[in-house]
């Protein structure tokens, strides 16, 4: 049995001296909080007569009576399954002899959430990091309901068809395609963190986010905050970013980046530069970005030495000229020419043109570009997909996306659409504890101690916990793409890209689509 | 340098108890009144500021609209006492058009004058209808601007109101042959109503028209005794008579049979005026603007229902109603047709509930908008129509004092301007007069689906079309 993070265990300064390497290996990551939230609560009146029938059918172990008590100490009403049970027979309400329990759908379950996060989304992530598996219970841990996009795209599998051993399924992908001199580096599930600023996000945020991608030999990125001297320990899987605000932008953290990203846009403020309040820029963060304490700091759009594909070139050819063995990638965000972006990126230079859709994530933008500019990834990636190959460049490229990649089935359908892998942000603050309230723009930041950078705040979390409570999701999400691939018989994720005929989208006439991307 | 065009904005706070949308519910019985109560530890100490409230009763009290939802309180409670909910009476407010969402973001910024600004990822539907189904496109290093590299804030969001010579002509010695029609250039391209459908008192219009003198626009008032008010677009029903126009630089009539030869008459003792005809959308609102406009008037107000859409009178191939989006272009690209879209102005109204939505109508052909509504939620009001129903109102607008509206106002048209520079930016447009109709700058969700999805999954079925 592995042994279980503690949550609530205080570390104190942490030194990542100090920290166990971060291992690829399952460990139970309980939430850090005392009163977990599930869909339903349970309420036991007074005729109940202590006889334990519910603790002895219920399959989750809601109903709890320590050995040598006579009465119930509170349940753990977070695990319940009631319409399973229901189904199965295990429903512990029709079992009591008293009939002294009653369960009930939680306040809490139909209020949180939103849209594009239902509640069974959170509540499954943080099933995920806490398990490392998927919910077998009644949560729908695949889609939203946003009504479009992936939520309205499913996979068509075949009822009969021969399987993929998992064993054998291969995740990994390259990130270098070009051919040139640089290091063929591929990663080994075909997702990677997105890049978080030291002051959008808590140190102990982006250290869980460096050590559990370390652990699945992947990626994570610094943002545009600068290259914190925590993430050294860690620094052959960190991208650093270079963004238009050139906040901590330094040569020797460029050469020590395996992967140098540019970013011109972000898909939650497409057009617009980054946004850090006044309140989150402390003397820390403002020390590494080489600002004034207390003040907001707003990166300009664009870069203001970029306005063409030759512009650009010549900052692809700087970071290659600074740092011979990095891969370049570029971040842009999605207008309607973005296929021509997408190719220009290619031709100047980069291995990596990473598309960030509209409804991406972010620690804080106005919500009038949240919602209106530049268009959701699900279009995107088609759209360039299919430019790529017809310009005759999609084996050379690799095309990464992200902007509204919530589940390991938003990656899969991602990838199916044309993809070769996805970058992924809200999905890793969610399973760190994250609840969508959206407050994290001011102020002491999140009041969940992941986006901040109030030094009280930040203790809420430990690394420990979080790297785990992040590999867990991971090993979660791999598990349900290894699933996907061998129901489809495939034996390499690489296959999947540009599978649209094994995708439907509900609201289109044809209920299997052709495969004209393949 | 010219001056710059400044919004002058400060904290105006709200007179009632907002209604706010979530909150915490508190089952008191059984607490065990422990030392470690999470309300102490409430990150934004809306529970201490209860306590002090309460204690100096300075200020209204009310978790629903401090309570920001971490659920911090909700999950660390040694008892599990506390839950959370949303408010039942935040969704009672407004319909599925004007949401109680839109009327919240009103209130914050009139009471702010800041753009809404938040963390997370956009958390709404995929797609929806009206404005909803546009997104605004943004520039990226292929096409970086249209207008040249400029910083935001030499964007101007200026436009003008009349008709425009679409040549002109000059005299044997150089000198311009004739005059140049009458032109009025206003700093944003939003103009107030001043009679506003709700029944109010006539307080009211007259701080609109305050509002709007201070931001440099105008309003349309109705109110004989405001037609002298700087900012007063006059209003003539069809049963005035024409006095309201004398000596006035603009004026607007409802559309009616005689209406061009009223304002051909009033146009010879008065002809600086600008005329405006307020028609309703629809069907025959093309043809109708297209004979206005060559018998000289200078402007049109198109106008939709106040949800935003206009009743389908049959014309059109599309069933159900017509979204004021829509209809806007197919005035504009008739307008266009007929080689005299630059001899209109083009105001619209109707359902304009959100900054984006004016950047939205502007990018569909409108040169500007014209709104009522949201200067009412900018002062509290939360559309519970008791007006309406001759009924109190809760928020008792009519009581408001000047500088309160005044600033509210202000305050909300701030924080418009300031997205409307956000998203003109993101586009790299400069100007909002050359947004005027540049769908180039837009995308439609229906043309995405057919671009991207369409070779992917096929036809997409009609009735989600």
């Amino acid at each position: 049995m592995a042994r279980t993070i503690d949550p609530h265990r205080r570390p104190g300064p942490v030194s990542e001296m100090g920290l166990p390497e971060p291992v690829r290996e399952v460990k139970p990551a309980p939430d850090r909080f005392r009163n977990s939230l599930g869909k339903y609560q349970v309420w036991r009146n007074e005729l109940c007569g202590k006889c334990g029938k519910c603790v002895e059918i219920c399959p989750r172990g809601v109903h709890v009576r320590p050995d040598g008590y006579v009465d119930f100490v509170r349940g753990l009403d977070w695990r319940c399954t009631a319409e399973r049970c229901k189904e199965n027979g295990t429903f512990c309400v029709e079992h009591c002899p008293n009939q002294a329990l009653r369960i009930e759908e939680t306040p809490i379950y139909k209020a949180v959430g939103d849209y594009r996060w239902t509640a069974d989304l959170i509540l499954s992530t943080w099933h995920m990091a806490e398990t490392g598996t998927a919910p077998d219970g009644e949560l729908n841990y695949q889609t939203g309901n946003s009504g479009g996009g992936f939520d309205r795209i499913d996979f068509v599998f075949p009822e009969d068809g021969p399987r993929t051993n998992p064993d054998e399924i291969s995740t990994s992908i390259p990130l270098n395609r070009r051919g040139d001199n640089r290091p063929r580096i591929t990663i080994d599930i075909p997702v990677y963190g997105g890049g978080m600023s030291f002051g959008s996000v808590s140190p102990h945020t982006i250290l869980s986010k460096a050590r559990a991608a370390t652990a699945w030999n992947t990626f994570s990125c610094t943002g545009e905050g600068g290259y914190i001297e925590r993430l050294f320990p860690y620094k052959d899987h960190m991208i650093t970013q270079v963004a238009t605000g050139l906040f901590g932008v330094r040569e020797e953290t460029i050469q020590m980046a395996p992967i140098v990203e540019f970013k011109y846009a972000q898909g939650a403020k497409p057009g617009l530069g980054g946004h850090l309040l006044g309140d989150k820029n402390t003397p820390a963060v403002a020390a590494m970005r080489g600002a004034v304490p207390g003040t907001s700091l707003f990166s300009p759009f664009p870069f203001h030495s970029v306005y063409s594909i030759e512009d650009h070139k010549k900052h692809v050819d700087w970071i290659k000229h600074i740092n011979p063995r990095a891969l370049v990638s570029a971040k842009v965000s999605t207008p309607i020419d973005v296929d021509m972006v997408a190719v220009g990126s290619y031709y100047a230079g980069a291995h990596i043109v990473h598309l960030d859709g509209s409804y991406g994530g972010t620690g804080a933008a106005p919500e009038i570009a949240k919602k209106n500019i530049a268009m959701p990834i699900e279009y995107a990636i088609p759209k360039v997909h299919r430019f790529l190959v017809e310009e005759g460049v999609r084996d050379v490229v690799t095309l990464i996306v992200s902007g509204g990649i919530r589940t390991a089935y938003d990656m899969a359908k991602a990838i199916a659409l044309g993809a070769d892998g996805v970058v992924i942000g809200t999905p890793e603050m969610v399973a760190l504890g994250c609840i969508r309230c959206g407050r994290c723009e001011s102020g002491k930041g999140c009041a969940r101690g992941i986006a901040t950078t109030d030094n009280e705040m930040v203790q809420k979390m430990t690394v420990e916990w979080g790297t785990q409570r992040l590999i867990n999701m991971l090993t979660a999400w791999r598990a349900q793409l290894v699933d996907i691939l061998s129901r489809f018989g495939m034996s390499d994720v690489k296959d999947l890209r540009g599978r649209t005929d094994l995708l439907r989208h509900m609201d289109y006439e044809e209920a299997i689509a052709k495969g004209e991307n393949r | 340098m010219p001056a710059k065009y400044h919004i002058h904005t400060r904290q105006v706070p709200p007179r009632r108890k907002p209604i706010g949308k979530y909150g915490i519910i508190d089952w008191r019985e059984d607490c065990s009144a422990c030392h470690n109560c999470v309300k102490r530890e409430c990150a934004y100490s809306v529970y201490n500021d209860e306590r002090d409230r309460l204690r100096h009763t300075v200020e209204y009290v009310d978790y629903l609209y401090e309570c920001k939802g971490c659920l911090c309180c909700v999950q660390s409670c040694t008892k599990g006492l506390l839950s959370w909910d949303v408010n039942p009476e935040y969704e009672k407010m407004g319909d599925e058009v004007w949401t109680p969402d839109i009327i919240s973001s009103t209130w914050y910024q009139a009471e702010t004058g800041n753009i809404p600004v938040s963390g997370a990822g956009y958390p709404g539907r995929f797609r929806g209808p009206g404005f909803d189904s546009i997104l605004t496109d943004m520039s990226e290093i292929v096409r970086p601007t249209r207008d040249g590299i400029h910083g935001r804030e030499y964007i101007s969001t200026s436009v003008d109101i009349g008709r425009k010579l679409m040549k002109l002509s000059f005299d044997a010695d150089g000198s311009l042959a004739g005059d140049c029609p009458p032109i009025i250039e206003i700093p944003i391209p939003i103009i107030f109503n001043a009679k506003p459908w709700q029944k109010l008192g006539d307080r009211i219009g007259e701080y609109v028209l305050d509002a709007a003198k201070e931001l440099g626009t105008l309003a349309i008032s109705d109110n004989p005794d405001n037609i002298s008010h700087p900012a007063a677009i006059p209003h003539i029903a069809t049963s005035e008579d024409d006095a309201a126009a004398d000596g006035a630089r603009i004026a607007e009539w409802d559309d009616a049979p005689d209406v061009i030869d009223r304002i051909t008459r009033i146009k010879i003792a008065n002809p600086n005026l600008i005329a405006v005809v307020k028609l309703p959308l629809g069907s025959s609102c093309a043809a109708r603007a297209i004979k206005l406009a060559r018998a000289g008037v200078g402007c049109i107000h198109a106008y939709a229902d106040w949800h935003g859409y206009v009743p389908n009178d049959g014309a059109d191939t599309q069933s159900g109603s017509v979204h004021i989006s829509q209809a806007v272009r197919k005035l504009h690209l008739a307008l266009i047709g007929e080689g005299i879209r630059d001899e209109v102005t083009l105001v619209a109204s109707g359902g304009i509930s959100l900054a984006e939505h004016v950047a939205k109508t502007v990018l569909c052909g409108a040169d500007l908008v014209c709104v009522d509504i949201p200067l009412m939620i900018a002062m509290e009001c939360r559309l519970c129509m008791n007006c309406r129903k001759e009924l109190a109102c809760p928020a008792d607008i009519n009581a408001v004092d000047r500088d309160y509206a005044v600033q509210r106002m202000v305050n909300l048209a701030g924080a418009w301007h300031s997205q409307l520079l956000e998203m003109m930016g993101a586009m790299g447009i400069r100007e909002a007069r050359r947004l005027r109709g540049e769908v180039g700058r837009a995308m439609f969700f229906d043309d995405l689906e057919r671009e991207c999805f369409g070779p992917v999954f096929g036809t997409r079925k009609a009735e989600v079309s």
